[in-house]
């Protein structure tokens, strides 16, 4: 008599054990893997006329293997899961002036600048008020406040994700002299950033007519005694 | 006679808010908390029956823990009488306008509007304040110096 399968329903399209409860209960990690599935390639011609008789006949290029591999070849899982685009906060529009949470520029106040597709916000200090340069930041390492400043004189398309994606250095190893030495090597910016930040923190800088508000960005927020953030309008 | 010597005593006393029919009181403990009513009657110990029918306050009993008493009284305010008629004595004797001239009103509301204050607002704030700091000292400064 056959026996149940190990591995029912509980409920249909439930299995009782998980995937890898089988894998481990089937033993599976002892069977060598049999080669792996390889994608079907771009069609090419594949097939080629030869004559035959008084006509011509269609002959594939390759012939069909005579035997069929004995085990199925698995086939990896294909995955359906899509990132949504990351929605952005009603409260940060351009302009915005954002506390920083986190980070070595925690308590800064910065500018939002504009949503990178990322997700990620484009933020600056200005550098030339508050020493935070251009970078992204996750906005759920900031406050927004209510305070908005004109930022429509900034041409922003230069900057996307890649503009951010780190150089690739050389990965040789670093001698212990490099290390310890005196002299260590400093990280050099390159001149078109520091064009980019100056060009882009004098615009928003002759945007900063209202009074107090250089001082603002300059400033560091803080909590001080029976201040609640979850208490405070920003 | 009794009645005038009620009267010496209580002017003698050190209490100066009294549980008592036309005391204007403020209510801080539940739905209504933060609005005015007057007392229309006295139901036990514990418990008045109170009214505010231009401040939103449904007549009802509360609990003395549950209001504080105002300097405020309306004079001669006949007992348990008929919402309308509340009204009418309320209004006549301004106690909305008296209420916002006292000290503790303009507290509350100073307090509402500090709360209110966005974070630019606070920094701006601070300003301001560290220029009247530096306006004093620099005057005490000269004065004591003039002094010497």
């Amino acid at each position: 008599m056959a026996h149940a399968p190990r591995n029912r329903f509980l409920v249909p399209g439930i299995p009782r054990y998980s995937r890898c409860a089988v894998y481990a209960k089937k033993a599976l990690y002892k069977k060598s893997r049999k080669g792996t599935f390889k994608k079907a390639e771009a069609k090419h011609e594949t097939t080629k006329k030869v004559p035959f008789k008084d006509g011509h006949r269609i002959v594939p290029l390759e012939k069909a293997p005579r035997f069929y591999p004995a085990e199925d070849i698995p086939r990896p899982k294909k995955c359906r899961k899509v990132n949504k685009p990351v929605k952005l906060r009603p409260s940060i529009t351009p302009g915005t002036i954002l506390i920083l949470l986190a980070g070595r520029f925690r308590g800064k106040r910065v500018v939002f600048l504009r949503q990178l597709p990322s997700g990620l916000l484009l933020v600056t200090g200005p550098f030339k008020i508050n020493g935070v340069p251009l970078r992204r930041v996750n906005q759920a390492f900031v406050i927004a406040t209510s305070t908005k400043i004109d930022i429509s004189a900034c041409s922003l398309d230069k900057f996307n994700d890649a503009y951010f994606k780190r150089e690739k250095g050389s990965s040789k190893k670093v001698t212990e002299e490099e290390l310890f030495g005196e002299k260590q090597k400093q990280k050099t910016i390159s001149e078109s950033r520091i064009a980019d930040q100056k060009e882009i923190d004098s615009k928003i800088i002759a945007g900063l007519k209202a009074p107090h508000l250089k001082d603002y960005l300059h400033s560091r927020f803080s909590l001080s005694k029976g201040q609640f953030p979850h208490e405070l309008v920003f | 006679m009794r009645l005038r010597k009620l009267n010496t005593e209580i002017q003698n006393s050190s209490f100066k808010r009294f549980v008592e029919v036309g005391r204007v009181v403020f209510i801080n403990y539940g739905d209504d908390a933060g609005k005015l009513a007057v007392i229309v009657d006295i139901i036990d110990h514990n418990r008045a029956l109170i009214d505010g029918p231009t401040t939103g306050v449904a007549r009802h009993a509360h609990a003395f823990r549950r209001l504080t008493l105002t300097d405020l009284v309306i004079k001669d305010f006949p007992r348990g009488v008929r919402s309308n008629i509340v009204k009418k004595y309320f209004e006549k004797e301004d106690i909305l306008e008296k209420w916002n001239q006292t000290a503790w009103a303009r507290k509350l509301e100073n307090r509402k509007l500090k709360a209110s204050l966005t974070d630019f607002d606070r920094f701006k704030i601070l300003k301001f304040k560290k220029q009247r700091r530096r306006i004093v000292q620099v005057e005490v400064a000269s004065l004591k110096k003039s002094k010497k």
